[in-house]
């Protein structure tokens, strides 16, 4: 086997920094750690004198879940931090609530935040690694891992697969990361949904393909990775009712119903049950939602255990 | 580089090793292997290969462990391996497990090997088997029960397995 043993990068701070063979390594390692978790032991020790911070200023269940077992399965000590009930709100600044808790011996953090760039920006100013969990509309590398690694799974590879990304594109840190990650696996993206939630030019800039026309784009799929309306993050109306978004672009028995053949659907979560996909879909066999969900920890096991591994330096702030 | 083994010496090692296996554990009704990843399971293979002819129509339990999250050397950086499939389809618990490697050299390969062998279970009793005994070379207390060859070999030299299915031939070198 000749594949590169470390990352090419320090931090995991989105899909855009990774190459493919990081990607692949992340994979491949994943593969092991999945087996670790089908054990009646579902734990090893590798981590267990690293301390891992979740710094959380944004709500989240799945992601923060899915790290925090992660981190424990991989033996290391967590700490976790949400931006609510803590100093955040007496105002104290990003880097020195960071530099607060690594100067208490901290090795990584996994963080999220509302802010585009939040962890690109902190990752000038300490030198431990540092995953991104998500930071505004920009990226979330670990879910488009975790997808890209799922869909390896259902259909054996990523190369040369078509998927349709569904949905609010505009608002979407999962399409992004997605699309990268899928791309730099050769895959074929398009993109669906209403005029107002595809930003301009994202087929030249990103080079992707873009339907306003749910039928069509599912027609032409293999997957379907239909998103989440994200009415928090829109300020402005961008379609008329979310009944009217479903019945144009919803996901449906149906409507898959009436493809020639049996794609695949996934879903980052949380749903909106009977908006962007209904029931019947969501819990069929065609779905491997709760799949992608299993396949999250495995994922941030393989990242935390390869950033874990290219640390020299003692845990302090710059 | 200086041959330790030659191909003909090795598949009669294999067979004796096979034979002392069989002379300590009979029937296998009770008893499972498990070869260590990633050069192990060349050796392990051709043992499991030659029980089944010495011992026909016995199903023993066969598999495969890699133990790169056991390592002790995870954060120093020289332990950085890719790490292998791991394939245990069956319970070790109350079995007599026989752990099977290439070359025992520090001994800190079996250890994480047994760290990692309890977690799928608590084993009756824990046997290794190794094709190559670096004697002299031990950083813990851990010793075989079967040995193909026993060298003494200082630090600087190597000792390298060589398997048909991978490099081409059988054979045990030792390089200075």
């Amino acid at each position: 086997m000749h594949l590169r043993m470390s990352l090419s990068v320090k931090h995991l701070l989105g899909i855009r920094e990774l190459t493919r063979q990081d990607i692949e390594l992340i994979f491949t390692t994943a593969d092991q750690f999945k087996e670790v978790l089908q054990r009646p032991i579902k734990k090893v020790p590798t981590l267990r004198d690293t301390t891992i911070v979740n710094v959380f200023f944004e709500n989240s269940t799945r992601t923060r879940i899915s790290f925090e077992l992660a981190e424990k399965r991989l033996g290391a000590d967590v700490v976790n931090f949400s931006a609510s009930g803590s100093s955040v709100s007496k105002g104290e600044t990003l880097i020195d609530t960071v530099n607060n808790i690594l100067s208490m011996k901290v090795d990584m953090v996994v963080m999220r935040h509302s802010a585009t760039g939040a962890p690109h920006f902190l990752s000038k100013h300490i030198n431990v690694p540092i995953v991104n969990a998500g930071d505004g509309i920009n990226e979330h590398p670990t879910q488009a891992l975790l997808d890209a690694f799922s869909i390896r799974e259902r259909l054996g590879s990523v190369e040369g697969k078509k998927i349709a990304i569904c949905g609010d594109i505009m608002h979407s840190r999962v399409a992004l990361s997605n699309i990268y990650c899928l791309k730099k696996l050769g895959a074929e993206v398009t993109v669906v949904g209403p005029p107002t939630l595809i930003p301009k030019h994202i087929a030249q800039a990103l080079d992707v393909n873009v339907s306003y026309n749910i039928r069509e784009a599912l027609e032409w799929a293999d997957v379907a990775n239909v998103l989440r309306i994200q009415l928090e993050r829109q300020n402005m109306p961008l379609f008329s009712s979310l009944r009217e978004y479903s019945l144009a672009y919803g996901v449906n028995r149906k409507l898959l119903d009436s493809l020639k053949k049996d794609i695949v659907i996934m879903h980052p979560g949380p749903i909106n049950r009977g908006v962007e996909l209904s029931s019947d879909v969501a819990d069929s066999g065609q779905s491997i939602i709760l799949d992608q969900v299993e396949n999250g920890v495995a994922t941030r096991m393989a990242v935390l255990y390869l950033l874990g591994r290219n640390e020299k330096e003692p845990a302090t702030a710059k | 580089m200086k041959s330790i083994l030659t191909d003909r010496q090795l598949a009669i090692t294999i067979e004796r090793l096979s034979h002392q296996l069989i002379e300590n554990h009979l029937d296998f009704s009770n008893t499972v292997i498990i070869g260590l990843q990633p050069r192990g399971i060349y050796l392990s293979d051709r043992i499991y290969h030659n029980l089944q002819q010495l011992l026909p129509g016995t199903d023993i339990p066969y598999g495969k462990m890699d133990i790169t999250f056991y390592r002790d050397d995870y954060k120093s950086g020289k332990g950085l391996q890719v790490p292998n499939e791991t394939d245990i389809d069956f319970s070790i618990d109350n079995k007599r497990v026989i752990l099977i490697d290439d070359v025992l050299y520090t001994g800190r390969t079996i250890r994480s090997a047994m760290d990692a062998l309890v977690d799928f279970g608590r084993p009756a009793a824990v046997e290794l088997l190794v094709l190559i005994d670096r004697r002299f070379s031990r950083e813990l207390p851990i010793q075989p029960d079967y040995t193909g060859r026993t060298i003494d070999a200082i630090i600087t030299e190597r000792v390298k397995v060589l398997w048909k299915d991978r490099d081409g031939k059988d054979e045990v070198v030792l390089i200075a």
